[in-house]
């Protein structure tokens, strides 16, 4: 039998833990969550042990409850990410991000001849494949991209 | 957003496809006529294309519509830094249709969503034309009498080649054969190939312009090999006139092929396959008319 783990970093009174995100992706996610911005008292972990990825990112954030939008967003770059909201240092709520059907606004389309990288505009990319990986296309000039390859703004 | 606008051929539906092809082979029986009487359509040339504008403002103007516009982004408002946006929005003011180019791919599918006024997609960079695959679609119905089953050949730039891209795409309700003739630097990108794959579609794919594929054809596509494709100019001469159709390699093709090109041409049709009466470039340009005689009326919502 499994004693109880010793938690890598501190636990969260009220919040939002974000777990099982790709190590790679970790970045990724801080910067669509809009995280360098945030004043609450926000732990990022990197390179944990993973049991279902080898290594992992974590991130908490105090005090903070985000919209489902905002955390699908994350699905793009770490389909594996498991969302948990904390109330006084319970888990009140888990789900898994869930990839929407378009993406507007944080991805960058790398053709630079896109109409978005040359008018005062938001990108759209539609989903075209989620499995065995994530692939959108731009909405615009029709270039494809895989989600982990994607660049965000 | 207008829903009849056109930006490219996949938005529309086979059977949009097929009443387009009617209409276009009702305005090939009458050209001329006052349907667009009191109309203004505003022709905006974000990149030069005499070609396409020439055929946009005859067809506007067979119709007896009015026309406005540039041909030359130097004279527009955007040479000053407008953005697209703000150009489209202030011409919307004015017309009943935009018919517009652009050297940004997306450009046209933006402008479909910053006004109500139908937009006609004339070439988006290296992205969609759909109106030279409506006028491809219909000068391969016109000269076969039909569209299903046939036997296209595309040689040449399939790597780059919007037209061969976009035509395969629109033949998916048609249940072809493709044979993909090109050098290895110009091949059919995978994803075409994949696409076929997917929609069933059968295709051979050779480095060699041979009898075989030739003989087998009912419609050969010639596109024009560009030096400025290859990245090894030795590769260039290497292949540049292996994909040159001559006229005795015609002897033993079938009755009923005709010789497609989305014009101009240079060296990779040779002048004398131009007096065989499979040669057929001249007449596709021609069809070119009716074809946008048949789109501009679609989005303008007029009954024929």
């Amino acid at each position: 039998m499994e004693t109880k783990k010793e938690l890598a970093v501190a636990a969260l009174r009220h919040g939002t833990v974000i777990d099982h995100i790709p190590s790679s992706a970790l970045f990724k996610a801080v910067k669509i969550l809009g995280l360098e911005n945030c004043d609450n008292a926000v732990t990022i972990g990197c390179n944990l042990a993973s049991k279902k990825l080898g290594t992992k990112g974590i991130i908490k954030v105090a005090d903070k409850i985000f919209d489902s939008a905002t955390l699908n967003r994350i699905a793009l770059i770490a389909p594996t990410a498991v969302v948990n909201i904390i109330n006084d240092y319970d888990v009140v709520e888990k789900h898994p991000v869930a990839l929407p059907d378009t993406i507007v606004g944080i991805v960058r389309c790398a053709n630079p001849k896109c109409i978005t990288n040359n008018e005062p505009m938001s990108t759209k990319f539609d989903v075209i494949e989620r499995e065995p990986e994530t692939i959108i296309r731009c909405r615009y000039c029709n270039h494809a991209v895989k989600g982990s390859d994607a660049k965000i703004l | 957003m207008n829903p009849n606008s056109l930006v490219s051929i996949a938005d529309i539906t086979k059977d949009e496809i097929l009443s387009l092809l009617e209409r276009a082979r009702y305005f090939e029986e009458h050209p001329n006529s006052k349907i667009l009487d009191g109309r203004v359509v505003a022709t905006l040339f974000f990149e030069p294309s005499t070609r396409t504008r020439l055929s946009f403002e005859t067809a506007v103007n067979r119709l007896g519509g009015r026309i406005i516009g540039f041909s030359d982004p130097g004279t527009s408002s955007s040479a000053k830094g407008e953005t697209l946006k703000d150009t489209i929005k202030m011409v919307a003011n004015y017309v009943d249709l935009i018919i517009m180019r652009h050297h940004l791919e997306g450009a046209a599918r933006y402008a479909t969503e910053v006004t109500e006024v139908p937009v006609i997609n004339a070439g988006d960079g290296a992205n969609q034309h759909p109106s030279q695959t409506m006028l491809d679609l219909y000068s391969i119905y016109k000269t076969q009498g039909r569209l299903t089953d046939l036997t296209i050949t595309m040689v040449g730039d399939l790597k780059y080649g919007r037209t061969v891209h976009s035509l395969l795409m629109a033949m998916k309700y048609f249940k072809p054969k493709f044979n993909f003739v090109a050098s290895k630097e110009l091949a059919m990108p995978q994803e075409y190939k994949d696409f076929c794959d997917a929609e069933g579609i059968e295709y051979t794919e050779t480095t060699d312009f041979s009898p075989e594929v030739i003989n087998s054809s009912d419609i050969i596509y010639m596109t024009r090999v560009q030096r400025e494709r290859f990245t090894d100019p030795m590769e260039y001469e290497r292949v540049k006139d292996l994909y040159t159709l001559h006229n005795a390699m015609l002897d033993d093709s079938k009755p009923n092929l005709r010789i497609l090109h989305p014009l101009p041409r240079v060296n990779e049709i040779d002048i004398d396959v131009d007096d065989n009466p499979k040669a057929y470039y001249f007449e596709q340009a021609r069809n070119g008319l009716f074809a946008r005689q048949a789109i501009i009326t679609r989005a303008l919502g007029i009954d024929i």
